[in-house]
């Protein structure tokens, strides 16, 4: 089966700073592929990589990048705006200024059905009430006619959500789709982003440093740390039989409830994720490592545990 | 909506009392306005027959009351030396000078909408930085110089254009162009500013990410923010240019209200000095509120306030 989406070592340099360093990963037709990893590992802008959204100075080289077997690589602008929106789509953190604020919430739903596939306003309207009701948003009639400032930030993030849907993406990317709202609506979007993708069937790439969601909703893993995948694997064995340092670090940081004593401190990773430069080498995260030596600085192996697991690091299994 | 209608109406009535009050005062502080209006070789009695004539040895509380009381009825009284009514002077000066503006706005907005989209778009280029440079030019050249120069080009040496008068649509390309000169600059960098903010604001990511064409993130997306500031600048231009216009009316010899003011300032006649002041700054504070009312239309968040 051909994956949806594959992400091979893929590069994005800021002049100086690289923000990903040959991160690969890829996401197979209608599964939960969840990207974790704490502020600043460059998680966004592997997203914003593959959709060709970097801001201004940002450049990307990958091995491969290709979505349902089409290399994004060679794609112009004008082929990737047909994709982006259309058979592609992404979610933004910030639900309170993604939307445009001169134009109302049917205006912008319908531009995208308009644009992509040529429909009517009629049919547009239709189709966006449809997938407002869709999100849970009641009178979807009345929504569809006011502004982005009349709707709180997790009716705006339905609304992105519900846009994001307009024309039956078979990959939406969501980058950190909670992070800016109330702990009970987090709750509420997150439901209703599985719930969407297991009834549609699409590829959802979910970006979240959050690993209670991960547990719930992920079907395979990336772990990124400092620009890498530094491992990948099948939810409940990444959960089960975590490899890499770092994986086991950001595990101990999760309280579970029954496992965590009070008289014992939660577990915390010490320092903080390093900016890489021009003609770093070994391992990004061993100043952070329990287990680092010398050999740390040299080029570190991918070492497989199965077909579907493997990490980056000196460790053997 | 409706009480940010009222709330802008009040506050424009009192700009408007204001500047009724400022251009009373104003004229009264030139001088005594009877000796001034009898003459170098008028005689004692003469300045009093004038004083009384006029009414103007009456209390200057009463006066300004009389002529405030009149005014807000439309009746500006009759001009000293044109022996007609303000109004119709006024009125028949007018369209010159609304011609003039307008068509100083129009091209000032033809070039720096453009010019200002695309210094945005290609921020810090060279281009960017000609524009700019061209901007703060345009900005430092006084406006009766440029007039001069362009009349020399294109009046006398290349014949193209006519150098003064009304008698056809050309006559107002050359000065029009001159007032647009002046505003230029500032809406071109307004119109830069915005549209950079804009460019790079969460909701144009949104547009792009939704695959629409450079055509709409730049022109429907944008620049209806970007517009915002540049609207109610744009008023404030075209105030400025119906007003300014009394320098390029000179140079061109353009019978407008500009011409008309200064012809009034010579002759102290100071009731059509009064009067231009008051209709020029009604005209100003209608601009300012139709730009509020625009950028209304354009921002929904504003109408909510």
């Amino acid at each position: 089966m051909t994956a949806l989406l594959e992400v091979e070592r893929l590069q994005v340099r800021f002049g100086a700073t690289a923000a990903v360093r040959g991160a690969s990963l890829s996401v197979a037709p209608g599964e939960t592929h969840c990207l974790v990893g704490e502020s600043g590992c460059g998680k966004s802008v592997t997203a914003l990589a593959v959709m060709n959204l970097l801001a201004r100075g940002g450049g990307r080289q990958a091995e491969r990048l290709a979505f349902e077997g089409e290399d994004l690589l060679k794609l112009s602008e004008r082929g990737m705006a047909r994709l982006r929106g259309n058979a592609m789509a992404m979610i933004f953190q910030e639900p309170m200024t993604s939307l445009n604020p001169a134009y109302t919430v049917g205006s912008q739903m319908t531009e995208v059905l308009r644009r992509h596939k040529g429909a009517s306003q009629r049919v547009a309207i239709d189709r966006a009430a449809d997938l407002l009701a869709r999100v849970g948003i009641t009178a979807p009639g009345l929504r569809l006619g006011q502004f982005p400032h009349q709707l709180s930030g997790g009716l705006r993030q339905r609304v992105m959500i519900a846009m994001a849907l307009m024309c039956e993406p078979r990959l939406l990317i969501a980058d950190e789709p909670t992070t800016a709202l109330d702990v009970t609506v987090q709750a509420q979007i997150l439901r209703l982003l599985a719930g969407l993708q297991r009834d549609l069937g699409l590829g959802l790439l979910l970006i979240t440093h959050d690993l209670g969601v991960v547990a719930r909703v992920a079907t395979r893993v990336s772990v990124m740390y400092a620009g890498e995948v530094v491992e990948r694997a099948p939810t409940a064995e990444l959960f089960a039989n975590p490899r890499h340092p770092y994986t086991q670090g950001l595990l101990r940081c999760v309280p579970v409830p029954g496992k965590i004593r009070r008289d014992q401190p939660l577990g915390a990773i010490r320092g903080t994720v390093p900016r890489i430069g021009a003609g770093f080498a070994g391992c990004a995260f061993r100043e952070r490592c329990d287990f680092a030596d010398e050999t740390c600085q040299r080029t570190i192996p991918r070492r497989s545990m199965g077909a579907a697991h493997d990490y980056l690091c000196r460790l053997p299994a | 909506m409706l009480r940010f209608l009222v709330r802008r109406l009040v506050v424009a009535l009192l700009v408007v009392a204001t500047v009724m009050t400022l251009a009373f005062i104003l004229t009264r502080l030139s001088g005594d306005l009877a000796v001034s209006i009898a003459g170098p070789s008028a005689t004692q009695a003469d300045v009093d027959a004038v004083r009384k004539a006029y009414g103007l040895d009456r209390p200057l509380i009463t006066q300004f009351f009389d002529w405030a009381g009149r005014a807000a009825t439309g009746d500006l009284g009759d001009s000293y030396f044109f022996k007609t009514r303000v109004s119709t002077l006024i009125g028949e000066r007018m369209p010159v000078t609304l011609t003039l503006g307008i068509t100083g706005l129009l091209i000032a907005l033809i070039v720096s909408l453009p010019l200002g989209i695309m210094a945005a778009v290609r921020e810090n280029t060279v281009f960017d930085r000609i524009v700019q440079l061209v901007a703060l030019f345009g900005q430092a050249m006084p406006s009766f110089w440029l007039g001069l120069l362009l009349m020399i080009l294109f009046g006398l040496k290349l014949g193209w254009l006519p150098i003064s008068g009304t008698d056809s649509w050309e006559s107002y390309i050359m000065p029009g162009v001159v007032l647009a000169f002046s505003a230029i600059p500032a809406l071109t960098r307004l119109t830069r500013a915005g549209m950079i903010q804009a460019l790079g604001s969460d909701y144009i990511r949104t547009a792009r990410a939704k695959g629409l064409s450079r055509a709409s993130i730049l022109l429907k997306h944008a620049l209806r923010n970007a517009a915002i500031p540049v609207v109610a600048i744009a008023a404030v231009q075209l105030g400025f240019m119906l007003g300014g216009s009394i320098v390029i009316e000179q140079v061109f010899a353009l019978h407008g209200v500009g011409f008309l003011a200064w012809e009034s300032i010579a002759k102290n006649d100071f009731p059509v000095v009064q009067s231009v002041v008051l209709v020029l700054a009604v005209i100003y504070v209608a601009l300012t509120m139709l730009a509020d009312l625009m950028n209304a239309v354009l921002d929904p968040r504003l109408r909510a306030a």
